[in-house]
């Protein structure tokens, strides 16, 4: 089939985690909206879910770090995080290894991503899943982006791992999802946590949602690092999906600062066309 | 300083109980097997999370580290402030170019 499903969610641990700490108004309209986000995924029947993460040193670290890798295993296992700190049990998370394989070996030809038959998630991941999957019911496939540890992929070739990753979706039979996940601006784990720029922020999304290419790729890191933190090397996540659906738009529904999450907490789908 | 050493024993730290085995049961021998000073080492002896911040430990090894201690999450954000004010700002690494926001 292809791509039927195409959206950004927020990550961070707090979400889950910290949940008891945030204002109740604020964080139950984030929450219900992940559950529309979630009831709007499994409307589309996805037969996997690709989930392009940015993840925190679970599986990838400075000895080898791919600029991109996806995952090719038939489970994988997460979170790695103490499981009442992240208030998620640990658990195993279906994949399709087969179909990981077929899709790696069409990205090959324009970009060249690492695979891994092995992958412990983090936050990154668990924290998206617990909203989007709650049954872990949808075979994952997941995917790094290095926002970590620069050097770091430049935002033009995020953008193109997107668009590559669109055209190996359409190759296939299966119907497929794809979730984005990362900042946007935001100082996590650092004693700046908490820290939101809200304006920043907007007019990240208003480029996002309009998928305006040149502009999403205008910013340097050094820029992002001074107005949205080292956090926000993480848009490199959305500009993935932005990438994926090419030419259509997005629908923004829910954004709002969540100081104790320590980001601006973000839900918005693109349409897929 | 190794700070990549410091990072590579806290990132095996993290994700592999294999490892938390052996940190919990004799950390000396396991902290030798890595490339350290005498002060990393000490900061990882003591599970000093602010001295390691400001050594330039990436935040996001260090948070799944103040976790797996088991530290409240105030206690882990104030142990960062503290280490900054006690040992001045961070010394290498990505953080060195963050500006003072709120701390």
């Amino acid at each position: 089939m292809s791509l039927v499903f195409a959206g950004v969610c927020s990550h961070a641990p707090g979400i889950t985690g910290r949940a008891a700490r945030a204002d109740a108004k604020v964080r139950d309209a984030f929450y219900a909206k992940l559950d529309e986000f979630r009831q709007r995924l499994d409307a589309a029947k996805p037969d996997a879910l690709i989930i392009v993460a940015a993840e925190h040193f679970a599986n990838f670290f400075m000895n080898n770090m791919p600029a991109y890798c996806v995952g090719m295993a038939d489970f994988y296992e997460g979170p790695i995080e103490d499981e009442q700190w992240l208030a998620i049990k640990r658990r195993r998370v279906p994949g399709n290894a087969e179909l990981s394989r077929r899709l790696i070996k069409d990205v090959m030809n324009d970009i060249d991503v690492a695979y891994a038959e092995e992958w412990k998630f983090d936050h990154g991941i668990m924290v998206p899943l617990n909203f989007v999957t709650p049954r872990y019911d949808v075979p994952v496939i997941p995917v790094n982006v290095n926002c970590q540890g620069p050097p770091l992929t430049p935002l033009a070739r995020a953008y193109e791992f997107g668009r590559v990753l669109r055209r190996a979706c359409d190759a296939q039979p299966e119907r497929l999802a794809l979730i984005g996940t990362g900042g946007i601006s935001h100082w996590p784990a650092t004693p700046d946590s908490g820290v939101i720029n809200e304006a920043w922020d907007r007019q990240f999304l208003e480029r996002f949602l309009a998928n305006r290419r040149a502009e999403l790729i205008s910013y340097t890191d050094e820029e992002t690092l001074r107005d949205a933190g080292q956090g926000g090397f993480e848009i490199r996540t959305f500009l993935a999906v932005a990438g994926a659906t090419e030419g259509a738009t997005g629908e923004l529904m829910f954004y709002a600062p969540i100081p104790i999450f320590a980001v601006g907490c973000t839900v918005a789908t693109m349409t897929v066309r | 300083m190794s700070l990549y050493y410091v990072q590579k024993l806290l990132y095996q730290l993290n994700r592999d109980p294999a490892v938390r085995k052996r940190f919990d049961a004799d950390r000396t021998t396991l902290l030798g097997e890595y490339e350290l000073s005498d002060e990393e080492r000490s900061a990882l002896l003591d599970g000093d999370v602010g001295l390691l911040y400001v050594m330039g430990v990436n935040g996001q090894i260090l948070m799944h580290y103040a976790a797996l201690l088991g530290q409240p999450w105030d206690v882990y954000i104030n142990a960062m402030r503290e280490g900054v004010r006690k040992h001045g700002p961070v010394r290498a690494g990505l953080y060195t170019m963050l500006k003072d926001r709120q701390s």
